[in-house]
């Protein structure tokens, strides 16, 4: 099936199977590879991306779902001269060890802040509750997301 | 995940018209149980038929009751209403990513035996209104994955009666956040309804607690109460009789909440 979507403001239109992951679509089609497949059970978070303005985990949304969708993936955030205040805030706080969860975790974190209530330690433990990482023991990623909101 | 065919219907009757020439269909909402479920190859349908294109979301509030449009996310039941127990059950279920695509219409029509939304239903006496007619509350749930809808219809959206007070509380599964067991407390002009979920095969009512708290609304009223437990779940997560003892205190701490 044909099926169009908007991923980072480009428009794409691209013939997929039926049974295919919105995850498949931007890692393989668009080599999009920032966003990652960890668990691929809906539980690890690392596929997160922004769908519609509201945070997804990509291996757990058929591509025909996608169809007509906005997708705002890790590569659509910043870049290397100008990261996004989020992603500068996991480097000033040392956020990450190994990085495998760091997209997800960045997607998760902004969709939390732009919800645009005031956040705590407890509230961004919460609201990070669907990405895991293995590395950190969150303490840092949650100074981050904190450090962050005032910057964003 | 095994090979299917991808529909995605504009209406209603188009839905049920794929449905029936599917030779193995089945409605995709949410999707945050199928796509899973399809993965792990627990499941091998031939048509898989999204409903996400039916104008199905939205809540609606009437003089005393709440609808709720089954294609409406978690994350925006949880974002507030007129019912404040409802909206803390749905801030409540898995994380934001799943909120954010999972439907209250897909949690009812699944009937998982550890989905939250069913002990709302049955707590708050809810109908739950299909494209085969409605369907009273006490009446859906049948057994562990098992409800009332009839094969091929649709639920199209839940009608909640607003309550007097209501709340509900859970022991979730750390990992999962589904509900180990939930219990739901709803009293409206002295009846009192108390939904259980998570620890039966489906969603029930708790009529002995019911009528302690109709004789006396309070958390002492619940002491020494005994929940038959024969039925129960029991896995690596709970055994049955410890699902027993939760279901004490879960309906004890919703009581606590609202007295």
């Amino acid at each position: 099936m044909e099926i169009s979507l908007t991923v980072n403001g480009t428009e794409h239109t691209t013939d997929v199977p039926d049974n295919s992951l919105l995850v498949e679509i931007i890692r393989e089609r668009l080599n999009l590879t920032g966003t990652h497949v960890g668990c691929d059970t809906s539980q690890c978070g690392a596929c997160t991306i922004h769908m519609n303005g509201r945070s997804v985990k990509s291996c757990t949304v058929l591509a025909g779902q996608a169809d007509g969708a906005d997708i705002t993936t890790i590569e659509g955030i910043g870049t290397v001269d100008a990261l996004h205040p989020m992603q500068e805030a996991f480097r000033e706080n040392h956020a990450l060890q190994c990085g495998f969860c760091t997209p997800g975790m960045i997607m998760s974190a902004i969709d939390l802040v732009e919800k645009g209530k005031p956040l705590d330690e407890r509230s961004v433990r919460e609201g990070l509750e669907g990405n895991l990482c293995r590395c950190t023991g969150y303490h840092n990623i949650v100074k981050a997301v904190l450090d962050a909101q005032d910057k964003m | 995940m095994y090979r299917f065919n991808y529909h995605k219907p504009d209406d209603m009757a188009a839905a049920q018209q794929m449905m029936a020439d599917a030779e193995d269909g089945v409605y995709l909402s949410g999707g945050m149980t199928l796509i899973p479920t399809l993965k792990a190859r627990l499941a091998s349908p031939t048509d898989v038929i999204d409903l996400s294109g039916l104008a199905l979301s939205g809540i609606e509030l009437a003089d005393d009751s709440l609808t709720i449009g089954a294609l409406t996310l978690h994350s925006e039941v949880a974002a507030g209403n007129e019912i404040l127990s409802l909206s803390n059950l749905a801030l409540a279920i898995g994380d934001a990513q799943v909120r954010n695509r999972g439907t209250i219409g897909g949690s009812i029509a699944n009937s998982d035996p550890g989905a939250d939304y069913p002990a709302a239903v049955v707590a708050l006496g809810a109908t739950i209104n299909t494209t085969a007619g409605a369907i009273d509350a006490d009446d859906y749930f049948q057994g562990l994955f098992e409800t009332a809808l009839k094969p091929g219809a649709i639920v199209t959206s839940v009608t909640f009666p607003l309550p007097g007070r209501a709340a509900y509380e859970k022991f979730p599964n750390p990992a999962s956040r589904y509900a180990v067991v939930g219990v739901m407390v709803a009293e409206t002009n002295g009846d009192v309804r108390v939904g259980v979920t998570g620890a039966g095969p489906c969603a029930y009512r708790q009529r002995n607690f019911e009528q302690a708290l109709a004789d006396n609304f309070s958390v002492a009223a619940l002491d020494g109460l005994e929940v038959d437990y024969t039925e129960f779940n029991s896995d690596i997560h709970a055994s049955a009789e410890y699902r027993g003892h939760l279901v004490g205190v879960m309906a004890r701490r919703a009581v606590a909440q609202i007295i």
